[in-house]
């Protein structure tokens, strides 16, 4: 009997032990306890604009926290692009679902950013992934223009940022790498989404690599005024121009007395 | 109409500061006998008569050169020159050629002395009547010059070619690069500049903008319900208030909470509904953006099925639809 309860005391240590080593080991179940930990945050911060399970909020619902009328669009499905993109640059949460999302500093630490991600994604549907983006296995020229062509549109030839009516295309000097292609893929606010057929995975390293070299783009012109273009270069021109004319002016004429 | 007064004035202005400059002071009364303030110059008369010619002569070259069509370089040489010559016209005349000195009328209570002196215009130039006239036509033929251009500005009354362009049934659309493009590779929420595989890739009718949008959003007249095939629509990528391409879209990723998806132009933020056939829905465009027929061929690519369905370009007299 002694022998026998030794036994099923060391089964029980044995088991114990490997129940440990496994749920530390196994990815399936630390994957799980990113998602519940993902789950948790969810309730607290985005449940009431994206609904619960991220079936979203249609217009109309009833009074919110504060409020407001929760009113979000459905996250089955969109990705990990989109909520990391949304997270990692301050986007989400919105004070109101109304504001237009502007960059600001986190509100989550990369951790919860990661778990949140984890939540979404163990929703039904499957969306755009996390892009990785190397811009040195971009080529700068490359990125020159197909910036030009897709992006410079609304965001300015070097990355200053825009407006298009009903919002603003913000400046690029503080999205990293990953942000740009996660904005390509994803199409954040009033951004259209542009997907693999029309820009491939090596045209956004691309065009990364080009708004790194736009970050500090050469002045071989002199002062950049902004990198605004020909509105601000236009009035310079008109302020030192007109102000050259009335230097000669009044070199030439005489004052009447 | 409102052009042309505005050149009026400019004359009657240049003219003002060439020859009325100090006739206010001349109204003064004042007892001092006229002054000379440099002394007469048939050598300033000359340079101011030479450089006049030469304004003339470079403005009448600007005409030739418009109406020859020839280069913009050469017609932006030959005006700047007129300009120029006409500057430093003034410059000599003002410095050399018309006195500065005040000179002096009669004293109402002194009617035996009515003139202490002669005007000082006449003793400094000896042939002002032709100096005026001289001036006069050179003044005119810049102002012809600054004028004649606006013949450019396009055909008043046949305004029928204006409907023209290089679409028609068949044509293959191609993207930038010349390639033609599969009605598969535009996700919903694409957008992508197209032009008419071999034709002028810059020609001002040519170019499109392709955006592709779920189908059921699409709200088109009854006669262009076809014209979309999978959602992929096409509209001429000239803006029609200024001719500024249209190189923004905007597509929401939840409308509720921001705006309608929308072909917005850069230049004066003219933004049109492309769910709506182009309507203008913000901007000063006075007209919706004319549609291209599409549809796709049996390769699967984009071809367009017929021309715009209104003149493409920015709206012009005839030009309101």
């Amino acid at each position: 009997l002694g022998n026998y309860s030794a036994l099923l005391g060391l089964r029980i240590v044995i088991t114990f032990v490997l129940a440990a080593v496994l749920a530390g080991a196994d990815p399936a179940a630390a994957e799980d306890a990113l998602v519940r930990e993902g789950h948790k945050l969810y309730v607290q911060g985005c449940i009431s604009c994206h609904g619960s399970d991220g079936e979203g909020v249609a217009p109309g619902a009833p009074l919110g926290a504060g409020g407001i009328h929760g009113e979000g669009p459905p996250l089955r499905g969109v990705g990990a692009a989109a909520v990391d993109l949304y997270l990692s640059t301050g986007y989400m949460p919105l004070r109101d679902p109304a504001d237009e999302p502007t960059r600001s500093t986190p509100d989550y630490t990369r951790e919860e950013i990661d778990a949140i991600v984890a939540y979404v994604v163990s929703l039904p549907g499957t969306g755009p992934g996390i892009p990785e983006v190397r811009p040195a296995r971009g080529d700068l020229s490359e990125g020159f223009e197909a910036y030009t062509s897709f992006c410079a549109g609304c965001h300015q030839s070097v990355g200053e940022g825009g407006m298009v009516t009903g919002g603003i295309a913000p400046p690029l000097k503080d999205s990293t790498p990953t942000q740009i292609g996660e904005a390509i893929r994803t199409g954040p606010y009033l951004m259209p989404p542009f997907g693999e057929q029309l820009i491939d995975d090596r045209t956004v390293d691309s065009i990364a690599r080009y708004l790194e070299f736009a970050r500090d783009p050469p002045d071989e012109g002199g002062w950049g005024i902004g990198h605004l273009g020909p509105v601000p270069e236009g009035a310079v021109a008109w302020l030192i121009g007109a102000g050259a004319l009335v230097a000669v002016a009044l070199v030439i004429g005489k004052r009447a007395s | 109409v409102k052009g042309v007064r505005g050149v009026g004035s400019w004359l009657i202005a240049g003219l003002v500061l060439l020859f009325a400059r100090g006739t206010r002071a001349r109204r003064e009364e004042r007892a001092e006998p006229p002054q000379a303030s440099f002394p007469p110059s048939r050598a300033a008369e000359r340079a101011v008569f030479a450089l006049l010619g030469a304004a003339s002569l470079a403005a009448s070259g600007f005409m030739v050169v418009y109406l020859l069509g020839a280069d913009t370089q050469l017609l932006g040489l030959a005006l700047g020159l007129a300009l120029a010559f006409l500057a430093a016209a003034a410059l000599v005349a003002g410095q050399r050629l018309v006195q500065q000195a005040t000179g002096v009328e009669s004293v109402p209570d002194r009617p035996a002395e009515p003139h202490v002196g002669a005007t000082v215009e006449d003793v400094a130039v000896s042939r002002r009547r032709l100096l005026v006239a001289t001036a006069g036509g050179t003044v005119g033929l810049v102002g012809a010059a600054l004028i004649l251009p606006a013949a450019s500005l396009g055909p008043v009354l046949e305004i029928e070619r204006l409907r023209e362009s290089p679409w028609s049934p068949g044509r293959r659309l191609v993207d930038e690069d010349g390639r033609p493009i599969p009605a598969a590779e535009l996700d919903i929420g694409s957008f992508l500049t197209a032009f008419p595989e071999d034709a002028e890739p810059r020609a001002l009718d040519a170019s499109v903008v392709l955006v592709r949008l779920g189908q059921d959003e699409l709200d088109l007249p009854a006669e262009r319900f076809d014209w979309a095939p999978d959602g992929i629509l096409a509209y001429s990528k000239i803006c029609t208030h200024a001719a500024c391409a249209i190189s923004l879209f905007r597509y929401p990723l939840f409308e509720p909470t921001s705006s309608e998806p929308a072909l917005v132009c850069p230049c004066h933020y003219s933004t049109f509904d492309p769910r709506r056939a182009g309507k203008v829905v913000f901007g000063p465009a006075g007209r919706p953006l004319p549609q291209l027929p599409l549809g796709v061929d049996g390769d699967g690519l984009l071809v367009a099925r017929g021309g715009f369905s209104a003149p493409p370009g920015p709206s012009w007299w005839g030009v309101r639809s």
